[in-house]
C-alpha cells in the first residue's frame, strides 16, 4: 500500500514537473493569449523558419495543429469546439466546406498581394472569384519509376502501366478518387465523370491492372520507393518530390494525356477568432520571398508567380513538377461530387481492391 | 452492510457502462438506419446483404480471423503449458507480455523492415541460397504478423487456467496408470478448456476488424470489414453504411461470445 502511494505521488510529481517546464518553454517562445494564430495544416507542410520569421515581424505566435486527411479535418471543424483561424483543404473540400457554411469569405481589401498569384490557379470551379480561398500549393498525380529497373522513358502514359512486363511491380496510392481517375484518364474520359457506365468500364479496366499491383498503400509508398522495394508507383507530385530527394534513381512522370491537378488552399473557418493575425499571415505568405522559401522547404509547386521566378532555375524548369503547357492544359481539377457519386466511386474502387 | 450502500458502489461502473458501452452501441445502431440523405431507412441493411462485395468481405474477415485464432491457439497452448512447468514462471510470463507494451503500429513498421526486399528475412533466404522472395503483401505475412500480435492475449488466459488446475488431479490420473498423453487428453485439456475459450474470445473478436495491418502488411490485398468501415467513416462519410457494417460485426461478436461462453467459468479474461 505504501509503495502504491509513493508510486502515485511520484507519477503526479513527474506530470507536474513536465507541465511546468512545458508551460515555461511555451512562455519563453512568446505565445501570449491574444497575439496568436491557430493554423490547422497538413503535417510538415510549412517551413518552421517562416513561422519564427512571422513572429519576429508581427509578434503573432503561430500554433500549428496537423491533420492527415481532408475528411478528418472536415469532421473536426464541422463538429465544433475548435478555434482554428486558418485551415488548408484541397480544392474539392473547399467546395464542400463552403456548402456546409463552414467558411468565412475573404476580405479582399485586406489582401495586399493577390496579384502575385498565377491566374491559372485562381478563379477555379471550386471557388469562383476566390471568395473563400487562397491557393497555397499545387501539384499533380503521376507515375514514379526507378531507373535501376525500368528503362528511362519507357513509361510516359497511364496505359504503359497495363503492360504484362510489370507483373506485381506497381504500388498504388490508396485513394478511390485518384485510382479511379487514373483509369478514366487512361481511357480518355473526364476524371469528374458521374456516368455509371463509364465508371463501371473504368473499374473493369482497373481489374485488368490487378495482376500488376504489388500493393495498395498510403504514406508508406515514400519509404518503399526510396528503399527500392518496388520499381513503379502511382502517387502525388508532393510525395514524389520527397522520394526523388532521397533516391537519385527515381523519376516522376505526369502523363500528358491527362491527370489530376490538385490545389491546396488557405481558408478561414467560421470559428476563426484572430482576424488581424489571419490577414497578416496571408499577406506574409503571399510575399514572393516567403512563398519561394516555403516551396523549397516543402518541395511542392507554388501557385505564386513571382515566387516561382525566385526559385533556382533547376527547380522552376523541372518538367516533373512544373509540367509544360500542353500537359498543364490536359490536367483536371476534381469537382466536388454529390455524396451518392462519391459513394459510387468508392464502391467500385472497393470492388477493385477485392479483386486482387 | 445495507442494501443502499451496495447500490452506491455500482454508480461508477454503471455510469461507465452507460456512457462508454451502451450509448456508443445505441448510437451505432441508430446511425445504421440512416442513408446518405439522412432519411430513416433500412436500405443500408438491404445493400449489405445483397452486395456480393460485402458478403465476400464478411467471409474474408471471418476466414482470416479463424486462421489467426487457429494459429495463435496452436502456438499458445504449448507455450503456456511449457511456461507453467518452468521455475521462474513470472519472469517468462513477463517476457510474453512485454511486446504488448509496444504500440501496434511500431510493431507493424518493424515487420515491414524485416520482411522487405532488403530486410532481414530476405537476407537470411539469400544466405541459405534460396534467394529473395516477396514476403510483404502476402496473405501469409499478414496472418503471421496478426498471429504474433495476438499471441499474448491467448497465452495469458490459458496460463491462468493451468495455474488454477489442482495438481492433485494430474497426480491422481498418473497414479491410476494413465500415460502422460492420456492425462493431458482426459484431465488437463478439458479442465483448462475455459482458458482456451477465453483466449479465443480475446483473439477472434479483435481479429475480425483488423484494418491497419491489412494495409501495412497485407498491402490491401487482404480486405476485411474493418477496411470498409474505415472507408465509410473517413472517405465517403457515409456513416450510416459504416455503422451498418459495425452492427453486423457486433452481432458476429455476440455469436462468438455465445458459442464460446461457459457458465462454469469463474474468472473472465485476465487482461
Amino acid at each position: 500500500m505504501k509503495r502504491l502511494v509513493s508510486l502515485i505521488v511520484s507519477l503526479l510529481a513527474v506530470c507536474g514537473l513536465l507541465a511546468y517546464t512545458g508551460h515555461q518553454l511555451q512562455a519563453s517562445s512568446g505565445s501570449t493569449g491574444s497575439k496568436v494564430l491557430n493554423l490547422y495544416n497538413w503535417g510538415d507542410y510549412i517551413d518552421p523558419h517562416l513561422l519564427k520569421k512571422f513572429q519576429k515581424e508581427t509578434g503573432y505566435h503561430v500554433n500549428v495543429e496537423t491533420f492527415d486527411s481532408n475528411e478528418a479535418m472536415y469532421t473536426k471543424i464541422n463538429q465544433g469546439g475548435t478555434h482554428y483561424d486558418l485551415a488548408v483543404p484541397s480544392e474539392y473540400m473547399v467546395a464542400k466546406m463552403k456548402r456546409a457554411h463552414l467558411l468565412q469569405p475573404l476580405d479582399k481589401s485586406r489582401l495586399t498581394s493577390l496579384q502575385n498569384y498565377d491566374s491559372q490557379f485562381l478563379n477555379q470551379t471550386f471557388d469562383r472569384g476566390n471568395r473563400y480561398s487562397l491557393p497555397y500549393f499545387w501539384g499533380t498525380l503521376g507515375i514514379i519509376y526507378n531507373d535501376k529497373f525500368i528503362k528511362p522513358g519507357s513509361i510516359r502514359h497511364w496505359n504503359d502501366l497495363w503492360s504484362t512486363k510489370y507483373r506485381d511491380r506497381i504500388m498504388l496510392i490508396d485513394s478511390a478518387r485518384d485510382i479511379m481517375g487514373m483509369a478514366l484518364a487512361s481511357q480518355g474520359k473526364s476524371m469528374n465523370t458521374t456516368d455509371p457506365t463509364t465508371l463501371r468500364a473504368a473499374e473493369q479496366k482497373l481489374n485488368r491492372l490487378a495482376p500488376n499491383v504489388k500493393a495498395t498503400v498510403a504514406d508508406e509508398i515514400k519509404m518503399y520507393m526510396t528503399q527500392n522495394e518496388a520499381p513503379i508507383a502511382v502517387d502525388w507530385s508532393g510525395e514524389a518530390a520527397e522520394m526523388l530527394a532521397n533516391n537519385d534513381h527515381l523519376h516522376y512522370v505526369v502523363p500528358s494525356e491527362g491527370s489530376n491537378l490538385w490545389i491546396d488552399n488557405l481558408v478561414i473557418p467560421k470559428t476563426a477568432q484572430h482576424t488581424n493575425a489571419i490577414y497578416a499571415f496571408l499577406n506574409f505568405m503571399s510575399r514572393p520571398d516567403n512563398a519561394a522559401q516555403n516551396a523549397e522547404y516543402v518541395g511542392y509547386a507554388t501557385p505564386n508567380r513571382k515566387a516561382k521566378t525566385l526559385l533556382p532555375k533547376a527547380t522552376r524548369d523541372d518538367q516533373q513538377f512544373y509540367p509544360d503547357a500542353t500537359t498543364l492544359r490536359h490536367l483536371e481539377v476534381y469537382r466536388d461530387l454529390s455524396p451518392t457519386k462519391v459513394q459510387l466511386y468508392n464502391d467500385l474502387y472497393l470492388e477493385f481492391k477485392m479483386h486482387h | 452492510m445495507t442494501k443502499r450502500r451496495t447500490w452506491v458502489y455500482f454508480i461508477p461502473y454503471g455510469l461507465w457502462l452507460a456512457l462508454f458501452v451502451i450509448a456508443p452501441v445505441a448510437l451505432i445502431i441508430y446511425q445504421s438506419f440512416f442513408d446518405l440523405g439522412q432519411h430513416f431507412t433500412l436500405t443500408n441493411y438491404s445493400t449489405y446483404f445483397r452486395s456480393a462485395t460485402y458478403l465476400k468481405m464478411t467471409l474474408n474477415s471471418v476466414w482470416y480471423a479463424f486462421l489467426i485464432t487457429l494459429f495463435t491457439g496452436l502456438i499458445s497452448y504449448p507455450t503456456a503449458y511449457f511456461i507453467h512447468q518452468l521455475k521462474h514462471r513470472q519472469f517468462w510470463l513477463l517476457l510474453v507480455i512485454l511486446p504488448t507494451w509496444i504500440n501496434i503500429l511500431l510493431k507493424a513498421y518493424a515487420f515491414i523492415g524485416i520482411f522487405s526486399q532488403a530486410g532481414l528475412a530476405n537476407q537470411f533466404l539469400t544466405f541459405i541460397g534460396i534467394g529473395p522472395q516477396q514476403i510483404l503483401f502476402t496473405n501469409a505475412s499478414f496472418i503471421f504478423v496478426a498471429t504474433y500480435i495476438q499471441i499474448p492475449f491467448m497465452i495469458l488466459p490459458i496460463y491462468n487456467a493451468l495455474d488454477d488446475l489442482n495438481p492433485a488431479f494430474v497426480n491422481a490420473s498418473k497414479d491410476l496408470g494413465a500415460s502422460t498423453w492420456q492425462t493431458f487428453r482426459h484431465v488437463i485439456f478439458p479442465l483448462t478448456l475455459p482458458g482456451v475459450k477465453a483466449g479465443v474470445q480475446a483473439v477472434f473478436i479483435p481479429s475480425l476488424s483488423l484494418f491497419m495491418l491489412t494495409r501495412l502488411i497485407g498491402g490491401n490485398k487482404v480486405i476485411t470489414l474493418g477496411t470498409a468501415i474505415e472507408e465509410h467513416f473517413l472517405t465517403t462519410m457515409n456513416w450510416g453504411m459504416g455503422s451498418t457494417i459495425g452492427v453486423v460485426l457486433i452481432v458476429a461478436m455476440i455469436v462468438v461470445m455465445l458459442l464460446t461462453g461457459d457458465q462454469k467459468t469463474k474468472g473472465g479474461t485476465p487482461r
